[in-house]
């Protein structure tokens, strides 16, 4: 039997556990062209601005082993185009929408979340406190406990009841726990992690950054390990918070890993870049890993490793 | 192909196909694959986008080229052009008869076509020749005269120089090192053959300072052109944001498109040229750019397109695009329905009624604005002698 899949979202029920990851799939709708966009758990759209935003220059990309560099500067056209287009499309395509939304203050930051709360359909909101490729780097929301809570109960002041509020963590940081921490504190429903690592790379033929905006947030394959350490460390300061994993996620091993660790639902990112159908191939792969270890329910297995550990733990007898 | 039901049928697709012949051209190789629906939805001026490294790669990120021809035997086959300058493509040259290939297509929009027979000349340098032959096919379909100014550095590298002088009405060759035609490079010979060829309108492809000049010429004499551009690309339908160069738009707005969906086929004119690798102060969400209400959604005339993150705007979809069941529609149609078509035929009226009145009509086709000059970008870092970093169409 076809192993159950649903996952819970804050107070939201989802079909499967399988999202897009911020950035990596627009607003979805290019998506449309591979893949169903209603049969994935969620779409989490790009990280949604108050206003129009160009962006960085480019080169935007670099390719490096197992990963990629990206400088893209969080271009979008604003939260007015948003509502007014993509939205509504994804709606009317039976999709259920996480919007990311992003800003510059604490102020744009609740007025996004005001914005969104006064739209109908928004599933979830996952606030975008860890985008490196901003002004000031190294100095996002989410590497400071004080500034990433305050966004959090900002937005949580601004957003409807019934919409949960995720807020999404920098594995930058010394600690993350004490991140998450905070932003729980400050009243997030859950936690999304990880976004990309800073990183750079310098083409040694030009001898320059490869990047016109010098460094960029890393993705894929390569940072999978930062994800599931960053996720084990907070399921057990807080097992009782959901939490959203992503991070190199390729395949339905990948995504089950994110999901021992302790992820209740897992975005699929760069994997997109490569291939177009990887959300669905990896939901679908992700039901064969289940259905291969006689796993009847996805809650079975969320943050089971956890457990593992404890009963290896017993049984040797070391403490 | 592992998609689930394609939302059209012009959408583009994803599908793993078999390679026929991996095959070397000179200093190029050209690699044919069986993928029937590829080839079924093709336009010329489009590409596809493959995954290379095999499973479990580590080079994530797709490799765009232009699609050169696509053939009906074993149901359709799609062939294109590439040089190895990369791990990427030094794995794709190893592919030999049977590998499979993950590969999207036919994707991005396709050169517009005129619709009435006009004088077209074909400007390609490097293997940015590589698809205009297929546009060289579909505009004699229209009883449109082919010319073909193609130019490299060296003899080995101009692709397709003898297809160029069996099939078109004439072809010049331009090499750097004068290892074959006329020494030197295609934009010396270009206002020659305009006035030899009495050219309507030009297509070319090839390195993005090869397009500055051509557009700049072209311009000069009054010449519609379409430009097909190479940008890095990562993920070849829309959703990286990683390939935009700064275009102006209908309304006179420049912002900053996707080469892969908006693109890469764009009218050489609204390209900002000086601004690529910047953004231009006064771009659509550029730092300091003033929010202004804007009419939404915007009307059909899309080249280019819409704002940077909507998509199928972009295509020059109707008004009200957004609604189920259009919005899969791909860019194919519409492109060739576009403006840059209808500009194109606007000039054959003018043509018509003499070439010395075309010259004083010139500036911009009906309803569309002038190109812009605007200032360089100040607040940006200016990227100066990138194209030996773009990776063009494939690295």
């Amino acid at each position: 039997m076809a192993p159950d899949l649903r996952t819970r979202l804050g107070n939201v029920e989802l079909p499967n556990p399988i999202l897009t990851a911020s950035g990596c799939a627009s607003s979805g709708r290019e998506l449309a062209q591979f893949i169903d966009v209603s049969k994935i758990g969620a779409i989490v759209t790009k990280s949604v601005m108050l206003a129009p935003r160009a962006g960085r220059p480019t080169p935007r990309m670099a390719e490096t082993n197992s990963g990629m560099l990206n400088s893209i500067g969080l271009q979008g056209p604003g939260i007015d185009a948003f509502l007014q287009r993509d939205l509504p499309w994804l709606l009317s395509r039976g999709a259920r929408a996480v919007v990311s939304i992003a800003g510059s203050t604490v102020d744009e930051y609740a007025e996004l979340a005001a914005r969104l709360s006064d739209a109908a359909g928004v599933t979830a909101v996952e606030v975008n406190i860890s985008c490196p490729n901003v002004e000031h780097r190294g100095q996002v929301f989410a590497c400071d406990t004080a500034d990433a809570g305050s966004v959090i109960e900002a937005v949580k002041a601004r957003t409807r009841y019934d919409i949960p509020v995720f807020a999404k963590l920098s594995p930058d940081v010394t600690d993350i726990v004490a991140i998450a921490r905070s932003c729980v504190s400050a009243g997030a429903d859950g936690l999304s992690m990880i976004n990309t690592l800073l990183g750079m790379a310098i083409d040694t033929e030009s001898m320059r950054p490869v990047l016109a905006g010098l460094t960029g947030g890393l993705s894929g394959p390569a940072i999978r390990p930062v994800a599931v350490r960053c996720i084990w460390q907070v399921r057990e300061a807080l097992p009782d918070v959901p939490i959203i994993g992503m991070g190199g996620v390729m395949t339905g091993r990948d995504a089950l890993e994110l999901i021992l660790a302790g992820a209740s639902m897992v975005s699929v990112g760069t994997a997109i870049f490569h291939d177009p159908s990887a959300c669905a191939r990896i939901l679908r792969e992700l039901d064969e890993e289940l259905a291969r270890r006689n796993i009847a329910r996805l809650s079975e297995v969320v943050g089971l490793a956890h457990e593992m550990r404890a009963t290896a733990r017993s049984r040797t007898g070391i403490p | 192909m592992t998609a689930a039901e394609p939302e059209s049928e012009s959408g583009p697709l994803h599908v793993r196909g078999t390679v026929l012949t991996v095959r070397r051209v000179d200093a190029y190789h050209a690699i044919t694959i069986v993928a029937p629906g590829i080839a079924a939805r093709f336009k010329p001026g489009q590409f596809v986008a493959v995954a290379v490294g095999g499973p479990d790669t580590s080079m994530l990120l797709r490799r765009a080229f232009s699609i050169h021809d696509v053939r009906p035997d074993h149901g359709g086959t799609v062939e294109f052009v590439f040089a190895v300058h990369g791990r990427g493509t030094r794995w794709l040259a190893e592919r030999r008869a049977r590998d499979v290939l993950d590969l999207t297509g036919p994707l991005g929009r396709p050169f517009p076509v005129p619709r009435d027979p006009v004088s077209c000349l074909l400007v390609g340098g490097g293997y940015g020749s590589a698809p205009l032959f297929a546009l060289a096919d579909r505009l004699r379909e229209r009883r449109c005269s082919v010319d073909f100014l193609l130019g490299a550095a060296s003899g080995d590298r101009v692709f397709g120089a003898l297809t160029a002088r069996r099939t078109g009405r004439s072809a010049t060759i331009t090499t750097v090192d004068g290892s074959l035609g006329v020494r030197g490079i295609v934009t010396d010979m270009l206002g020659q053959v305009i006035h030899e060829a009495r050219t309507d309108v030009i297509y070319a492809c090839g390195p993005m300072a090869m397009l500055r000049q051509v557009t700049a010429l072209a311009r000069r004499y009054d010449i519609p052109v379409q430009v097909a551009v190479e940008e890095s690309m990562a993920c070849g339908i829309g959703v990286c944001m990683t390939c935009v160069l700064p275009v102006v738009g209908t309304d006179g707005i420049t912002r900053m498109v996707r080469t892969c969906v908006d693109g890469p086929v764009f009218r050489g004119e609204r390209v900002r040229w000086d601004d690529v690798g910047t953004i231009p102060f006064d771009a659509f969400g550029a730092p300091g750019w003033e929010p202004r209400p804007r009419r939404l959604p915007r009307s059909a005339a899309g080249d280019p397109p819409g704002e940077p993150g909507a998509g199928q705007e972009a295509t020059g979809q109707a008004t009200n695009g957004y609604a189920a069941g259009q919005a899969g529609a791909g860019p194919a149609e519409t492109g060739l329905a576009g403006p840059g078509a209808a500009g194109m035929n606007s000039r054959k009226a003018e043509r018509q009624e003499g070439r010395q009145q075309r010259r004083q009509a010139a500036g911009p086709g009906p309803g569309q604005p002038g190109p812009r000059q605007g200032p360089k970008a100040v607040s940006q870092p200016r990227q100066q002698g990138n194209q030996g970093r773009r990776q063009g169409h494939g690295a």
